[in-house]
């Protein structure tokens, strides 16, 4: 697994160095728990929803990293005439089955897709990841609601804590308080793991309640690996530069 | 409507990719749908956003929803989901819009639907449908089955005249033929216009068309309705809509651009609200000179 962490990060520096785009920082803070859900976590009937749409880079890669990708298609990441845009777009690739980009959307279509699921009499759960910035959205809060009142414990949100959004600290700009006892006074279990440690993630998406659904709030650091980048407010927009790629890639690669 | 629309889908409850969702409202009127749909009728609280989305999930799951509320609360509330969750997913959801135009009245401003369909109509894969009698309802809503592709169906209040059986539902209907102008009414309002201009001799009155289906295509738009107003010299387009979006502004860009311009054009439309008071539908539409007698005044008037 850490070598899938490996690569996949080196592989996702470039794709934003290459594109000279933004959203490194929010992409890197998601990374190692899509690749771990990707990796270990999902079955084959389940399916997965990005609501952080900014996060598209760490999904294309993640999706690449398990060969459903391939290396041709990355390379359209960000150029003209391509499936692969900033944020997922729709009817883009199969994987995807939304595209997504405003915020508060993920979750509901999440509730959608699995209680379709669930009306067909088709398995599978159906992961979703969230931004914490994202719980600002009041729609984000109509589906908890929506998905708790139903007990539709096939939706699993987890939620990318990584404490920044677009101007600001998370508590500076709107404060969340404890995400996790909003969470459970709205009858959802809050699962809290360290969104860096892949087996820690992995224990976190097993025994289900049975009465409840669950969510995984996963902490994380913007701009993961990368250390002028952890924790800095810029690297939500800054595109690198190619010394500061070039030291990416260096402290990426050590083990 | 409402009654008709829920015969009809009672009829179609036990379909394996048949659900309904509601906003928390449909008192004494979806009770029998409920009762046949069971799990499959969905009341979503007074959350239209996490509505549509959940919508467009159980459509990305293999159903069709329809998704029912007091018409602005889902076109206005829920713009960027049917924006971005529906329509550019091509999906096929349905929505049901109470209260077209004015419909509800004195209730207030907040429940009219005046902007609905122009807002809609900048929407890729999307089709407005307007029954004009109720009688139209189960015919449109077939449709919109069967086209299974994004649809807001606009419902208003039944205003068939008595002793009248409309034509079979389609996009353009003739209603009437008359000597005069030629007048061309979306939705309900045509009821109460009909029955005002059948009271008069053919040499008396306009000729008659009803148009339920946007957006406007000019491939569709039947010989027989362009004949009528090149013989006639005046085309009206009538319209509970405000003209921003309206189907008289596509229906003259459509004929300009095809080079069979009226000689001729007037269009009545909903303006609002102009002088800041409020009231029944008919209010509305006297205000907005969209009252049967201002119409056929008009119709019948030479420049």
């Amino acid at each position: 697994m850490k070598d899938i962490l490996r690569k996949a990060r080196l592989r996702l520096l470039k794709l934003h160095f290459d594109s000279g785009v933004g959203h490194i920082g929010g992409n890197l803070s998601s990374l190692d728990v899509l690749l771990t859900l990707h990796h270990r976590v999902m079955r084959r009937d389940d399916r997965f929803i990005l609501s952080k749409g900014h996060a598209a880079g760490a999904l294309y890669v993640t999706l690449w990293s398990l060969g459903r990708l391939t290396e041709e298609q990355l390379a359209t990441f960000h150029e003209d005439h391509t499936k692969l845009a900033g944020h997922p777009v729709p009817q883009g690739v199969s994987d995807v089955p939304f595209g997504v980009g405003s915020l508060g959307h993920g979750l509901g279509l999440a509730a959608g897709l699995a209680l379709g699921k669930k009306l067909r009499g088709q398995s599978g759960r159906v992961f979703c990841l969230l931004s914490d910035g994202e719980w600002n959205e009041g729609s984000t809060w109509e589906s908890l609601m929506f998905l708790a009142h139903r007990n539709l414990r096939e939706v699993v949100p987890i939620v990318d804590l990584n404490g920044l959004q677009g101007l600001g600290e998370t508590a500076e700009v709107l404060d969340l308080g404890s995400l996790a006892s909003k969470l459970r006074e709205f009858g959802v279990e809050a699962r809290e793991v360290n969104g860096h440690d892949p087996d820690a993630i992995e224990r976190a998406f097993e025994a289900p309640p049975v009465d409840r659904p669950f969510a995984v709030l996963a902490r994380t650091i913007k701009g993961h690996g990368v250390s002028f980048m952890e924790n800095r407010m810029e690297w939500h927009y800054l595109p690198m530069t190619a010394e500061q790629y070039r030291i990416a890639v260096e402290e990426a690669n050590r083990p | 409507m409402r009654a008709i629309l829920t015969r009809t889908l009672v009829a179609q409850a036990r379909e394996s990719d048949f659900v309904f969702l509601t906003g928390d409202v449909g008192f004494m009127a979806f009770e029998p749908l409920r009762d046949a749909a069971r799990e499959r009728f969905i009341n979503a609280g007074i959350a239209e956003q996490n509505m549509i989305s959940v919508a467009a999930g159980l459509a990305c799951a293999g159903l069709r929803p329809w998704v029912y509320s007091i018409a602005p609360f889902l076109y206005a509330r829920a713009f960027e989901q049917i924006r971005n969750d529906v329509c550019m997913h091509d999906l096929p959801v349905f929505l049901v819009g109470n209260g077209g135009g004015y419909a509800y009245g004195v209730m207030g401003p907040t429940h009219h639907a005046i902007e609905d369909y122009g807002s809609l109509l900048g929407l890729p894969n999307l089709t407005v449908y307007v029954p004009a009698f109720a009688a139209d309802v189960s015919e449109a809503a077939t449709r919109v089955l069967k086209a299974a592709r994004p649809a807001y169906l606009r419902l208003g209040l039944d205003e068939t005249p008595r002793d009248f059986s409309p034509p079979p539902y389609a996009p353009w209907r003739r209603l009437l033929s008359g000597r005069l102008a030629t007048v061309v009414v979306v939705g309900p309002l045509a009821g109460g216009i009909l029955a005002a201009a059948q009271a008069l001799p053919e040499s008396q009155r306009p000729t008659l068309w009803v148009l339920s289906e946007l957006p406007i295509r000019s491939a569709e738009i039947p010989a027989a309705f362009v004949a009528d107003f090149q013989q006639s010299g005046h085309l009206v387009v009538v319209e509970e809509h405000v003209a921003h979006g309206s189907a008289g502004a596509s229906l003259a860009h459509a004929l300009v651009g095809a080079q069979m311009a009226p000689r001729r054009f007037t269009h009545r439309f909903a303006l609002g609200y102009p002088t800041g008071h409020y009231g029944s539908q008919l209010y509305h539409r006297r205000e907005c000179g969209l009252d049967p007698s201002s119409i056929l005044k008009l119709a019948t008037t030479t420049p």
